[in-house]
């Protein structure tokens, strides 16, 4: 099989217990278990990770970020969301 | 085998490790979690009802952009905690039934209703207040899942608490009636909320695991002195009343004291007969079944897409 049909995966790394999995790149393989196997060999060779997830990139649904205007428009003019939205006086500021 | 999976488990526990969803772990930690973090969730969802209540009430279009806002992430908080109890093996089919059928708890917090607008304030100030004080222990426990959760939900929070001193202030710096509801909300929500915390430590019945595993980081008796030593500062800058009359200041603890809570009343409105019980879990069921068309749609228009593709 010619490196062209291989699948493309993208590969996360938990580089530490409790973290959340990164996005950390991708790679050519022929299925899962050889994904995980790449990934070891490529992104982990100095133990940057104690846990790793391979993706199949096709299973990938991501947003399209030329509509993220329209997208996100929603959210962006509701500054009272955030904390610092609210001023209130020195002695009771720290809650 | 078992003995050493479980020395295993206990030593990543002692050296700080966090747990993930594939490793091994005891049943009892497994289900004490399960408890704990699906009542987590039910209490977000059911929280919803005494401030929602108020949405079409609010007294100006910021007042209700911004209560909208907070009930909103509520609902996200409900949404991220069942997830993390599914990583667990608990589907979110079982986690709803046990909530309808009673058998799951919630905060019985939720179950005093929010008379007046004032009581928009107190919530967020005192409820969200006591909720954050367990909530940012809580980013330590063990378990990763829920650990990352309660990072996620602690800088959604930091507003919900702010939003509702803010009003509370401008209550207390308006007419007289204004400030006497903001008394009124104060008196009324003050005792519930130090319930928040639990029963003291010697009575809680699922303390003990919950520290060996690190479940819980401090006790009910650690955080609730915490979020009373906290407000009561708060309280004398709105420059109203402490409800608690017995509260002083013990110099050589560094804390202040106050009087016993009313456990009686604690155990009441846990098994079901606050003011609120019944007609909090009717109105679940209720917005749940009205939904039934939408999930319905959703398997059908999934079904017809299937077909037409193939
Ligand atoms: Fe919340
Ligand atoms: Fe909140």
């Amino acid at each position: 099989m010619s490196a062209e049909n291989l699948q493309l995966f993208e590969i996360f790394l938990r580089s530490k217990r409790g973290l959340d999995h990164k996005h950390v790149g991708s790679l050519h393989a022929e299925d899962h278990e050889q994904a995980l196997e790449y990934a070891r060999d490529v992104y982990t060779r100095r133990s940057e990770g104690v846990s790793i997830w391979v993706v199949r990139s096709d299973d990938i649904c991501a947003s399209q970020e030329d509509d993220s205007e329209s997208f996100y428009d929603p959210s962006n003019d509701k500054p009272y969301r955030l904390a610092t939205y609210y001023q209130l006086p020195d002695e009771v500021n720290n809650m | 085998m078992a003995l050493d999976q479980e020395q295993n488990f206990q030593a990543k526990i002692d050296a700080e490790d966090k747990i993930e969803p594939k490793d091994w772990m005891p049943e009892a930690y497994r289900k004490n979690l399960i408890r704990q973090i699906s009542q987590h969730a039910h209490s977000e969802v059911i929280g919803m009802q005494p401030e929602g209540n108020w949405i079409t009430r609010a007294p100006s279009l910021r007042r209700k952009a911004v209560l909208l806002a907070k009930v909103q992430d509520e609902g996200g908080h409900g949404l991220y905690l069942y997830s993390t109890a599914e990583t667990l093996g608990i589907t979110r089919e079982e986690m709803i039934n046990a909530l309808q059928d009673g058998s799951a708890k919630y905060a019985s917090i939720f179950n005093y209703p929010a008379q007046t607008w004032a009581d928009v304030g107190a919530i967020g100030w005192l409820v969200d207040g006591a909720a954050i004080v367990n909530q940012v222990s809580l980013q330590r426990t063990s378990y990763g899942p829920y650990s990352r959760s309660m990072v996620r939900i602690c800088k959604e929070e930091s507003f919900h608490q702010r939003q509702g001193y803010e009003l509370m202030l401008t209550l207390c710096r308006g007419s007289e009636a204004q400030k006497a509801m903001a008394q009124d909300a104060l008196n009324r929500f003050y005792w519930p909320s130090l319930m928040m915390f639990g029963p003291h430590d010697s009575e809680s019945a699922h303390s003990a695991s919950s520290m060996k595993w690190k479940i819980k980081r401090e006790t009910n008796d650690y955080l609730r002195q915490k979020f009373i030593d906290q407000t009561a500062p708060q309280i004398e800058f709105l420059g109203l009343e402490h409800p608690d009359k017995n509260l002083i200041w013990n110099e050589e603890r560094g804390h202040f004291e106050g009087s016993e809570l009313d456990w009686d009343e604690f155990k009441r409105v846990i098994h079901g007969d606050g003011h609120c019980n019944r007609q909090r879990v009717q109105h679940h069921i209720k917005a749940h079944e009205e939904g039934a068309w939408v999930r319905e749609a959703l398997v059908r228009y999934k079904q017809k897409k299937k077909l037409k593709a193939a």
